[in-house]
């Protein structure tokens, strides 16, 4: 409907309009961009790597989980399809060494029940405001923190993730910095965060959590376990959502192979 | 709704309901032996697209609402809670959350076709403009849809467009807190918000009811630009062929669709909405929803307040009196050859403008929002009235048979 | 069309039905998701049991918890009330069942709270049959929670329950 020409010429006019945005792209307070993972839930027919989000998951529990709530998860997410594969008997005991608040019973009050498979992951502190008056910051929930972190990919990058099926820019960035405490002397210093001065000190260190399962225990294999574990708890579909996509599209696909054929077959005899 | 029909049922059943309400011949008369124009192209599968596309939102829509909460206390989790425990409910939100880009894309490129082939002049004036309509409908709908998961950006996107109200003298102030039922966006705002948000879908429909109909009273415009004559030579039934043909395109753009929701469901939005609202932190950009980057881009354009909110409204507004700024007597670009070359200006002027409406106000960015600003409004106002009195339009077939003859005639030599 | 006027199909017959056939999955496919939302959440089916401290529950009184988002009904029977219950013959009831099917220890009885008629909730301690009297449309139940007079079809339901020791009971 156009000739090439015509587009041309039009797509060199509106460079010529738009050229000078060329110039100013230098990008504002950002922080350094994250490297490019490589992960197992990545791309069309990308799966969780259980062992990795039952590691990522201890580091949650005995790091992160000091300061950091994971409030829309509940205990029996972690036996669900698609996800870290604990047993039913083991989330069971899980949760019942976690204290959750429940009430009022008969006498009107609130009490503390040992939790149970239902429950979600009690957070840390009551209210922001408690967080912040004894550690000085908030520390952001994680539930979906893997989806709530991003960078900017710039462009033209940022037009082919999807085609790419780039789309795990959170976890980037989350392990990026967590190996982003670059300065020695100064524990609030990190390369990834914008602006660089970052109010969660390093929180990891080399041997800090004990793996049983032969991992490395570094700091850049509790920053890989644990940003997994974010983007299952971020997205505890994804695998169930690469499945059911798979078949969606291959379905529609045949269905448009043989309506073609029906349109082809239709249109066949009449001048159009 | 092509009038009356000579569709008489089978059955005597059928008779006696057909002569009580005649419903099967309304349907028998603009869905099956409708003609339509035989040389219509794939852009105008979109009509059938849009309408699945309402239907689709609407229904999803209402499924989420069985499951959302409209209260700040509880709408941000209650999306989480559909994602995350409702049988099948994050497949729904994410059809719904990107069933709203993909309705605009394709009313993006159903409106370009229109302007493209200028389906907009006479006789489908009113056409056009129910048209515009439905956009401008679907604007505020999409908007308000974007507040209710109650994210950062869903809160402070609702701040930003709720304050350009207050550009208005005098009373600007009062009516943005009449819009917000409070000093600020809050959950009076969120509640009625939902509420619309709810309402304005069946409005659309009820606009693309009319829609439908000033198009089946004038027909298709096609892509020769010229009337059918003779409806023999010039159309085919509806059914079977442009039932098919749409069904076929439907099935392309629901493959596109469901790459989309599938495996890049939060492309098209912005992880900021995945924090929770807190009035008390900005985020450190505010971007729209990718399809209103041009008309943000234009607002912020502007360095005046009121200049600015008066220019992103004037140009949707302006699209409804383009019927009159087009002065040529030709409709298809296909033999304008200067109009065609600005078409393609404009519609890369409008992607410049989306590009910009995303990146901070400053420097560069700003003087090129502001020439491509000026060619957008330009385009209407001075190129298209002048075009009419100065371009030399190639001849143009005498009919649509015509058109399709030539067409395949030089197919034939092509191939010979 | 015109081509469907033979009678041996043809493959182009062939190719509409299969077009056909194949889209028709498809719609079916679309419509699950729409239909099985409203069945009740992963949430909802995890909270399917409750815990009960039934030690502050006097002889003759009766505990109402909410299981299910329905009333449940514990019960602890005194002698004169089990009696009652055990020496009666359940022949003659519209839906018969001996006591002993509906106890696991005769003192206690766990009961959904819920008229069999239509949903509402018995009051304890009425009727005829000092067991339950429903006042919507006047259902009579006995101290073994049987439907003995009134429009209600069955006895009150026994849900599926467990002690866990004698103070602790789990409903579901």
């Amino acid at each position: 409907m156009v000739q090439p020409k015509t587009l041309i010429l039009s797509a060199v006019l509106a460079i010529g309009l738009t050229g000078l945005t060329g110039i100013a792209l230098a990008e504002d307070q950002h922080g350094s961009v994250p490297e490019r993972q490589s992960w197992s839930f990545g791309g069309p027919f990308g799966t969780f790597d259980q062992a990795q989000l039952q590691r990522g998951f201890k580091v949650y529990r005995e790091v992160c989980s000091n300061c950091h709530g994971l409030s829309k998860v509940a205990f029996r997410n972690l036996a669900e399809e698609g996800g870290p594969g604990f047993t039913e008997a083991q989330v069971k005991a899980l949760a019942a060494e976690y204290k959750v608040k429940d009430g009022p019973n008969d006498q009107g009050e609130m009490f503390e029940r040992a939790g149970r498979a239902s429950d979600r992951f009690p957070s840390p502190f009551p209210n922001p405001e408690a967080a912040r008056a004894s550690l000085g910051a908030i520390p952001p929930d994680m539930s979906l923190l893997a989806k709530a972190r991003s960078y900017p990919r710039g462009t033209p990058l940022f037009l082919a993730d999807p085609i790419l099926q780039y789309q795990e820019h959170g976890v980037d960035y989350i392990y990026a910095l967590l190996n982003g405490y670059s300065k020695k002397d100064d524990p609030n210093w990190n390369d990834y965060f914008p602006g660089n001065k970052i109010g969660m000190p390093n929180p990891l260190a080399d041997g800090q959590v004990d793996y049983t399962d032969g991992t490395p225990a570094t700091v850049k294999q509790y920053a890989k376990d644990v940003s997994a574990f974010l983007m299952w708890t971020a997205e505890p579909k994804l695998e169930e959502r690469k499945k059911t996509g798979f078949r969606v599209i291959a379905f529609l696909i045949l269905l448009a192979g043989l309506t073609y054929l029906t349109k082809r077959k239709i249109w066949a005899n009449v001048a159009h | 709704m092509s009038g009356h029909s000579t569709y008489v049922p089978k059955s005597a059943l059928g008779r006696w309901f057909e002569s009580r309400l005649p419903i099967m011949g309304l349907i028998h008369g603009s869905f099956v032996v409708y003609p339509v124009p035989r040389n219509l192209n794939y852009f105008w599968t979109f009509g059938g697209i849009l309408s699945f596309m309402l239907i689709c939102q609407i229904i999803t829509g209402i499924v989420l609402a069985m499951h959302y909460t409209p209260h700040v206390d509880y709408a941000f989790a209650s999306v989480e809670y559909i994602m995350r425990d409702v049988n099948w409910g994050w497949v729904i939100r994410y059809t719904h959350a990107n069933g709203a880009s993909m309705f605009f894309i394709a009313v993006y490129l159903h409106m370009l076709r229109g302007l493209y082939y200028g389906s907009y002049k006479a006789p489908r004036e009113v056409l056009w403009i129910l048209g515009v309509i439905i956009y401008l409908l679907m604007m505020a709908t999409g908007f308000m849809g974007y507040v209710l998961p109650w994210g950062q950006m869903s809160f402070w996107g609702a701040t930003v467009i709720t304050n350009l109200f207050s550009a208005i003298p005098l009373v600007g102030d009062a009516i943005t807190t009449w819009l917000w039922g409070g000093y600020s966006v809050d959950n009076p705002t969120l509640n009625r918000f939902f509420s619309l948000h709810y309402l304005l879908p069946f409005m659309i429909a009820a606009v693309v009811v009319l829609h439908v109909w000033a198009l089946h009273v004038t027909g298709q415009n096609n892509p020769a630009g010229v009337e059918v004559k003779n409806v023999e030579r010039d159309t085919l039934p509806f059914t079977p062929y442009a039932t098919v043909k749409d069904g076929f395109a439907l099935l392309c753009f629901l493959i596109f669709f469901s790459w989309f929701v599938f495996y890049a469901p939060n492309y098209l939005g912005h992880a900021d909405n995945y924090v929770e609202a807190n009035p008390l932190v900005t985020p450190a950009h505010i971007v729209p929803e990718w399809y209103y980057l041009p008309f943000y881009a234009i607002l912020r354009a502007i360095p005046s307040k009121l200049g600015g909110v008066m220019a992103m409204f004037g140009a949707i507004v302006v699209l409804a009196f383009l019927p009159w700024l087009d002065t040529s007597r030709v409709k298809s670009a296909a033999y304008r050859p200067l109009y065609k070359f600005f078409f393609w200006l404009f519609v890369v002027s409008c992607l410049g403008l989306g590009f910009l409406g995303a990146k901070p106000p400053e420097g560069a960015y700003v003087i090129a929002s502001r020439l491509l600003t000026l060619y957008y409004f330009g385009f209407f106002l001075i190129i298209m009235p002048l075009l009419g009195l100065f371009e030399t339009p190639k001849p143009v077939p005498a009919s649509i048979a015509d058109a399709v003859l030539a067409k395949n005639s030089a197919h034939a030599q092509a191939h010979s | 069309m015109a081509a469907a006027s033979t009678t041996e199909p043809t493959r182009r017959d062939m190719l509409f039905i299969a077009n056909g056939a194949v889209a028709a999955v498809g719609v079916g496919a679309l419509a699950w998701p729409l239909i099985s939302q409203m069945n009740p959440d992963a949430s909802t089916l995890a909270l399917a049991s409750t815990e009960v401290d039934i030690s502050s529950i006097p002889e003759g009184g009766i505990l109402t918890v909410k299981w299910r988002g329905k009333p449940v009904f514990v019960r602890h029977r005194t002698k004169k009330e089990i009696e009652e219950a055990a020496n009666v013959k359940a022949a003659d009831m519209p839906d018969p069942q001996a006591d002993s099917a509906r106890v696991k220890k005769p003192e206690w009885l766990v009961v959904v709270g819920v008229c069999t008629h239509l949903g509402c909730v018995p009051l304890g301690h009425s009727g005829d049959y000092d067991g339950w009297f429903c006042p919507c449309h006047g259902s009579v139940y006995d101290t073994s929670g049987r439907i003995r007079k009134g429009p209600a079809p069955r006895n009150l339901e026994v849900p599926a329950y467990a002690f866990l020791s004698d103070t602790k009971l789990q409903i579901g």
